[in-house]
């Protein structure tokens, strides 16, 4: 059963696969060719073995999902990674009633609390706008699964060309077919890099700051956009000339809120800040554990 | 306070020095004398102190957000950055907060820095409450900057001369001497700096230091041996000895009078019968030899030295260079004419030690004498052009630095804390140990000598080889091998070990090594008798 299809969450070589049904497209792209998922719409329920079992929108990215199970009428529900803003690209979060809640908390401190993604968008544009302005290109680095599409849907198409990194135009194509809208983008070829020159703006993974394959948009300025970025300790160590705070994540008030919304009296907390969270919630009258898990921490520019 | 913070972002936001001086550049040329000269003493440290304690800070800043200090303490562990943690930490400013506007940076510092420091503990926090409410994070930050008393915004203060020279129309080298020494931020010592018209200076003014670089080309390249004066490069603290109508000044490179630290040399320098400057070195002193730079350490930070430190820690200063004799600048003459005047000024006195010219015929002697600092307590040798003139600042060509290879040793990690700055939320603060009896014993910390890379590795090694934690710190499974350089030891009874390091740093990460091919404690005590010629 996988939440959603980035790679330390899904693997390839198992036999059968279930995900959400807005996710196939996704996870079949990046688990081996062949592989046999099977999906559940958002709210269907699934039996397996004691356990009723269904899929909740979790608004991480497109066809990411909440788990929730209910035996003998115990209800878990499992977050997986999620955030509780609006995200065009994907379906809401949408908060699940349970007895049992585990929480991701990757940014699971308080010193985390995003500004509007809409203020975060005016920030990116008119930053394309004064480089363009300057004979500069722009790229952004971003994780290829999501925040890349991400931000491809919030910028403005007027201010110039948008290039994508192979890994990003691949993804891309597969959100299209899965009926996401996305403003067009162009592959970043060599020849579009000396056509639209000075003024493009390129989507990348973070792997390619300060790749030989960034060369050729010189002049270029470099920007992540990441939930990291609202620390500025973590922009300077990644070398870029503008960190944009967009996060997939929950921040602190986001997770609050979803412990809040959930009723849930006993909350696991997974991944990141786990410690922090479970004994804040502790404090705060919560029976709250720490959970460990497999997967190593992301890439900054996933996050 | 807007238009200084957005300043200060754009210097925080690139490590490029051409942006940070034009950034600097139009700032300063848009902004009245009055604003700026609060951004210069900011931005060069002068004149801004410390006003809260941090403690305090951090108190409200728990109450402000609700939050306990042991969630700051975790928050401030991620960011690595205090000033920043409590900017994010506090509430934001309502619209009706935000809506009272901006203060121009003079009616900031005078209205909301400067009554900090004769404010009672209740009026101090009253104050920083209503600046939490009133500005957004950005301007947190800078208020916490400001309140702290120190940027570290990767600005020196000689680009900050740059900016203002460009700005003025003058030679940076003039906009530096007027900056150096007791400087106080007002409109009027603002305008003076940018003046067209030397005012005439304070009695104890400095000069600006010229600096060596680090030489990093092959010696042969630079010409005839003949051509350079040779002096060893002493470990000790580089100063300038002011003598002027019967007043002793001593400055220290960071611009701070130390001279109530030394009285025995402001006593020496009262002897002199011109008047006179120099540039040159405390050194702790004894035989004839420099004693380890832990020494002199202890006289550092001293308003008055207390008579029992005299026969313990004997300081002389060893002059190098002078810069005015008579009330006349000498800078502009070659260094063999200084050279000259600084060996007949320096002629009958006590106290003063003249630094004496190192000897050499071919570079290959020349390589030989460096070899032979170690043994001698100095870390390497100068090379001074014999025609340059005394410029302010650090020149690539006039004069080099050439230091003899540190020491090194194998050693495990064994420890893992969490780094401040761009390393914050990162494991790069390292205890390293070596073995004695069998039994690994931490003997030091490092914190820089890796890539990007290898900091990311080993902060993943630390994260999945945690064997316990206490606090924010980790231990680790020692597995790891690292080559320790370092420049010096001392023995010391607040290390475990008994050896205190000086300046380590991560010079290898031997991948090639397990952690029983490390160093023992036995031979870095060994280094330890060598190094101190005991």
């Amino acid at each position: 059963m996988v939440t959603h299809a980035h790679a330390d969450h899904a693997r390839p070589g198992s036999s059968r696969y279930l995900c959400a049904e807005p996710g196939l497209g996704v996870l079949a792209h990046r688990m081996q060719k062949g592989a046999k998922i099977d999906t559940l719409g958002y709210g269907a329920s699934l039996k397996l073995g004691d356990a009723a079992v269904s899929l909740h929108p979790a608004g991480h990215l497109l066809g990411s999902a909440q788990v929730r199970l209910e035996i003998g009428g115990h209800t878990t529900v499992v977050t997986g990674d999620y955030k509780t803003e609006a995200d065009p690209t994907c379906d809401g979060f949408e908060p699940v009633p349970c007895h049992e809640l585990i929480t991701e908390c990757t940014f699971g401190l308080p010193i985390y609390r995003w500004p509007p993604a809409d203020e975060v968008f005016a920030q990116i544009n008119a930053w394309w706008r004064a480089n363009a302005e300057r004979g500069l290109n722009s790229a952004v680095f971003a994780y290829a699964l999501g925040k890349a599409q991400r931000v491809l849907a919030g910028l403005d198409a007027s201010i110039g060309p948008i290039l994508v990194h192979g890994a990003v135009h691949g993804m891309t194509q597969v959100y299209r077919a899965s009926g996401v809208e996305l403003p067009s983008a162009e592959p970043a070829s060599v020849e579009a890099a000396k056509h639209y020159k000075g003024k493009a703006m390129v989507i990348a993974p973070p792997s390619a700051n300060g790749s030989v394959w960034m060369k050729k948009f010189r002049p270029c300025a470099t920007a992540l956009a990441s939930g990291w970025m609202a620390v500025r300790g973590r922009r300077r160590f990644r070398a870029v000339d503008r960190g944009f705070v967009l996060s997939d994540h929950a921040d602190w008030p986001g997770l609050l809120e979803t412990i809040r919304a959930s009723g849930a009296e006993r909350i696991g907390c997974a991944h990141g800040s786990t410690d922090a969270l479970a004994r804040y919630l502790a404090e705060h009258g919560l029976d709250s554990y720490e959970v460990s898990t497999r997967y190593e921490a992301e890439d900054d520019g996933a996050a | 306070m807007k238009r200084f913070t957005d300043l200060y972002l754009s210097l925080d936001a690139t490590t490029k020095t051409n942006d940070k001086v034009a950034a600097m550049r139009d700032y300063f040329a848009t902004t009245p004398p009055r604003d700026a000269c609060w951004a210069v003493a900011a931005l060069a440290g002068k004149g801004i102190t410390r006003t809260v304690r941090s403690a305090l800070l951090r108190k409200w800043a728990a109450e402000a957000s609700g939050y306990e200090p042991w969630l700051l303490d975790a928050c401030y562990g991620v960011v690595g950055d205090l000033s920043e943690t409590l900017a994010l930490i506090v509430p934001d400013p309502t619209a009706q907060d935000r809506a009272e506007g901006d203060e121009p940076l003079h009616v900031f510092v005078e209205q909301r820095l400067q009554p900090l420091a004769i404010l009672d503990e209740a009026g101090q926090k009253k104050l920083v409450l209503d600046t939490w409410r009133r500005y957004d994070r950005e301007g947190r930050l800078m208020f916490h900057k400001l309140l702290r008393g120190a940027l570290r915004v990767g600005v020196s203060r000689g680009l900050v001369v740059r900016a203002i020279a460009e700005v003025a129309g003058l030679d940076a080298a003039v906009v530096d001497h007027r900056l150096t020494g007791r400087w106080r931020p007002s409109a009027e010592a603002y305008a003076a700096l940018l003046a067209r018209e030397q005012a005439a200076d304070a009695p104890g003014k400095p000069y600006p230091f010229m600096l060596a670089s680090q030489l990093d080309i092959e010696p042969d390249t630079l010409g005839p041996v003949a051509d350079w004066q040779l002096e060893w490069k002493w470990d000790g603290i580089r100063a300038q000895l002011i003598y002027r109508r019967g007043q002793v000044y001593i400055w220290s490179r960071g611009e701070e009078s130390v001279a109530d630290g030394f009285p025995e040399v402001v006593a020496a320098a009262a002897t002199l019968k011109p008047d006179a400057v120099f540039d040159g070195e405390l050194l702790a002193w004894e035989d004839g030899r420099p004693l380890a730079f832990g020494v002199l350490q202890k006289r550092i930070g001293r308003k008055r030295v207390e008579l029992s430190l005299f026969p313990e820690v004997p300081v002389v200063f060893m002059a190098y260079d002078l810069l005015e004799l008579d009330g006349r600048d000498t800078r502009g003459q070659a260094l063999a004419e200084r050279r000259a005047l600084l060996e007949s000024t320096l002629a009958g006195t006590t106290g003063l030690e003249l630094s004496p010219r190192v000897s050499a015929e071919h570079w290959r002697d020349v390589s030989a004498r460096v070899g032979s600092a170690r043994e001698r307590g100095v870390e390497g040798l100068v090379l001074k052009r014999r025609d340059s003139v005394y410029a302010g600042g650090r020149a690539r060509g006039p004069w080099w630095k050439w230091k003899a290879d540190p020491y090194t040793i194998d050693a495990v990690l064994v420890q893992g804390q969490q780094g401040s700055g761009r390393r914050a939320g990162l494991y790069t603060s390292y205890t390293f140990a070596v073995w004695d009896n069998g039994e690994l014993v931490p003997v030091t910390k490092a914190y820089s000598g890796l890539s990007n890379d290898e900091i990311e590795r080993v902060d993943r090694y630390i994260r999945k080889h945690t064997v316990a934690r206490h606090g924010p710190v980790r231990v680790v499974e020692p597995d790891l091998v690292f080559e320790i350089a370092f420049e010096g030891l001392q023995e010391s009874t607040r290390h475990k070990s008994g050896v205190a390091f000086r300046f380590p740093r991560m010079s290898r990460w031997r991948e090639d090594k397990q952690a029983k091919d490390a160093d023992t404690l036995a031979s870095v005590k060994q280094l330890l008798r060598a190094h101190t010629g005991g």
